[in-house]
């Protein structure tokens, strides 16, 4: 009990002193996610419109990869990126192993399924004949795509949120392609499972608080969004 | 008088789904002002008449003109579709408020703030829902919806209005209630209109036309009093509720009429055929007067003595069959009813008159058929 009575007191004081490593470290891990999420969400939402309101052939098995996306495992992932970014790797030669851009590039490649899967789910909620009614109204087809997003902003941005939650709690991909390393590839996460291992909980317990009480305000912020212009 | 304006035409339409022609239709007008029903049973093409008219749904073949322009480009259709406007059976509202979702369709076309407003003010009072306007779409009644989605639809003030059904998922109170403000709105705008419906009373009550689809064609179209009354074959007779339709053979033809011989008895009908022709005589239920056997006649020259054999409750009235050497069926109100002290076994007397027997002949591909 004591040690958890510490690591809230260290918690505290870590967030109130404004530590300077402990602020970047916040910021990175905001930054890392944030970009990775915003990229996941055009990519996801986008093609999972294209996928929920066409017809092709082979659909239901491009659905069912997709749903299976949703549970990637991000150290396969980490695996995966690593490979490729290898100064030996197809893309070696870009020089991004162990940069907040290959954390990036890791988390948008787990945060698109789950979008995207989100997203079809979402739309193929809606009504069937909606799309038939936005355009007898007369709708271009960027204002039924507008008009869709709109009726199904809820699902959206419980997708968005859960994009966002599996990127900024996953550790796996970001220390294999980040490298943890100080002041500059060290994320939350990362730098939790470093001062566990160290045998400092007290650190490690401020850090897990900080990272819940972001995931906390990001997901407020987007709850606040989603529930704006709701009539009663 | 001019004729009206040929609207919205179709020639040679197929619309196939999975390799299956679910409509054909060789040709199609609309006038401008007209009011069609297009009426038929479940999966007869109706909605899929209604989506293709509406460029909503791209047939296999075929092409579709508005005021004699082909749509054909993608330019064109969407003018098009700025023309018209749809009601789907679902009232298909948006999460939003009542005042939004009727300014939709105006949003969409770049409607400035205060013609919006005033045009959303005018159609919510058209459909008396002016309260409604800041209530949220998703906690209206059934009928709450509908109205706001045929506010909606008017809002637009389009040249051709697409019904798909509107009222078919409501209670008969509400559906009578709105079926009376719409007909009263299309009327005053003199909206040209297409309803889908599969129930005679709304094709009845404000139509000038009506389309009958079967399987994907059309069957008869005319007038109501046309469609109902001149059926042009068996199936439509049927879907318009002429319950007695009896084989016969023409024994001569008169002047006022036809003889007609129907299992052993002879009727007469005013129609008009070949001796020993084989044709459908078709009597609606309601034409047939039921009397006591020893009653006079009333000048009827078809009266058939027989025996009730069922008896069925039909809403306000009384569905009695009758064996008269053929099986006929009679609607009779309540009151006759418990006049007549009717019940199954009880012998009566049937009538009606010539000019309720309308005479369907059969085509030549039927004839043909039967000779084969």
């Amino acid at each position: 009990m004591d040690l958890i009575a510490e690591g809230l007191r260290k918690a505290f004081e870590l967030i109130v002193s404004m530590d300077r490593e402990v602020l970047g470290i916040t910021w990175l891990s905001l930054k890392v996610s944030g970009i990775a999420t915003l990229i996941s969400v055009g990519i996801g939402i986008s093609l999972g419109m294209i996928i929920a309101l066409t017809s092709f052939p082979g659909k239901k098995i491009v659905i069912s990869a997709i749903n299976t996306g949703m549970g990637l495992p991000p150290v396969v992932v980490g695996l995966f990126v690593t490979v490729f970014l290898w100064r030996n790797g197809p893309f070696g030669f870009l020089d991004l192993l162990y940069t907040p851009s290959a954390m990036i590039i890791a988390q948008v490649i787990i945060a698109t399924p789950i979008v995207m899967g989100l997203s079809v789910a979402a739309l193929q909620n809606l009504p069937p004949k909606l799309r038939l009614q936005i355009l007898s109204l007369g709708a271009t087809r960027w204002q039924m795509v507008w008009i869709m997003i709109r009726e199904a902003r809820l699902p959206f941005m419980a997708a968005v949120m859960a994009g966002f939650g599996g990127v900024i709690s996953e550790i796996g991909a970001s220390i294999m392609v980040g490298g943890n390393i100080r002041g500059y590839s060290r994320v939350l996460t990362t730098a939790t499972v470093m001062e566990t291992g160290r045998g400092n909980f007290d650190v490690a317990f401020a850090l897990s608080i900080i990272l819940l009480l972001l995931v906390f305000s990001v997901n407020y912020l987007f709850t606040m969004i989603q529930q704006r212009e709701r009539p009663r | 008088m001019s004729v009206p304006e040929v609207l919205l035409a179709a020639e040679d339409i197929r619309v196939e789904l999975g390799g299956v022609a679910v409509l054909e239709l060789p040709s199609f007008a609309l006038h401008e002002s007209e009011v069609l029903s297009v009426v038929g049973p479940n999966g007869s093409g109706k909605s899929t008449l209604l989506l293709t008219l509406a460029c909503l749904l791209r047939p296999s073949a075929g092409h579709i003109s508005y005021r004699g322009n082909v749509l054909v480009s993608h330019d064109a259709v969407f003018r098009f579709r700025r023309r018209i406007s749809m009601v789907f059976q679902e009232p298909l509202l948006f999460d939003t408020t009542v005042y939004k979702n009727v300014a939709s369709g105006l949003r969409i076309r770049g409607l400035s703030r205060n013609e919006t407003r005033d045009r959303v003010a005018k159609y919510l009072k058209c459909f008396h829902c002016e309260h409604l306007a800041q209530r949220s779409a998703r906690k209206l009644s059934g009928g709450e919806s509908q109205r706001i989605s045929l506010a909606r639809a008017f809002a637009v003030e389009p040249e051709i209005l697409l019904l798909d059904e509107p009222f078919s998922a409501l209670d008969p109170p509400t559906r009578h209630s709105l079926m009376h403000d719409l007909e009263a709105m299309v009327r005053e705008t003199k909206t040209t209109t297409i309803m889908v419906t599969h129930l005679e009373s709304e094709a009845l009550s404000m139509s000038s036309r009506i389309l009958v689809l079967n399987e994907g064609r059309v069957v008869q179209t005319g007038t109501p009093s046309q469609v109902m009354s001149r059926p042009s074959n068996q199936f439509v007779a049927r879907f318009v509720g002429m319950e007695n339709i009896l084989e016969g053979r023409v024994i001569s033809r008169e002047r006022d009429g036809l003889s007609v011989a129907v299992s052993g008895r002879v009727l007469h009908s005013a129609g008009d055929a070949q001796p020993d022709e084989i044709i459908e005589c078709c009597i609606r239920p309601e034409n047939v007067t039921i009397d006591n056997p020893d009653a006079a006649g009333a000048g009827n020259t078809n009266r058939f003595s027989g025996t009730v054999t069922h008896i069925y409750s039909s809403g306000p009235f009384v569905k009695v069959s009758l064996d008269c050497g053929f099986h006929l069926t009679a609607l009779v109100t309540r009151e006759a009813f418990s006049d007549l002290r009717l019940s199954e076994g009880t012998q009566v007397s049937a009538s009606f008159r010539p000019s309720s027997v309308h005479v369907i002949r059969r085509s030549k591909a039927e004839l043909e058929r039967l000779k084969s």
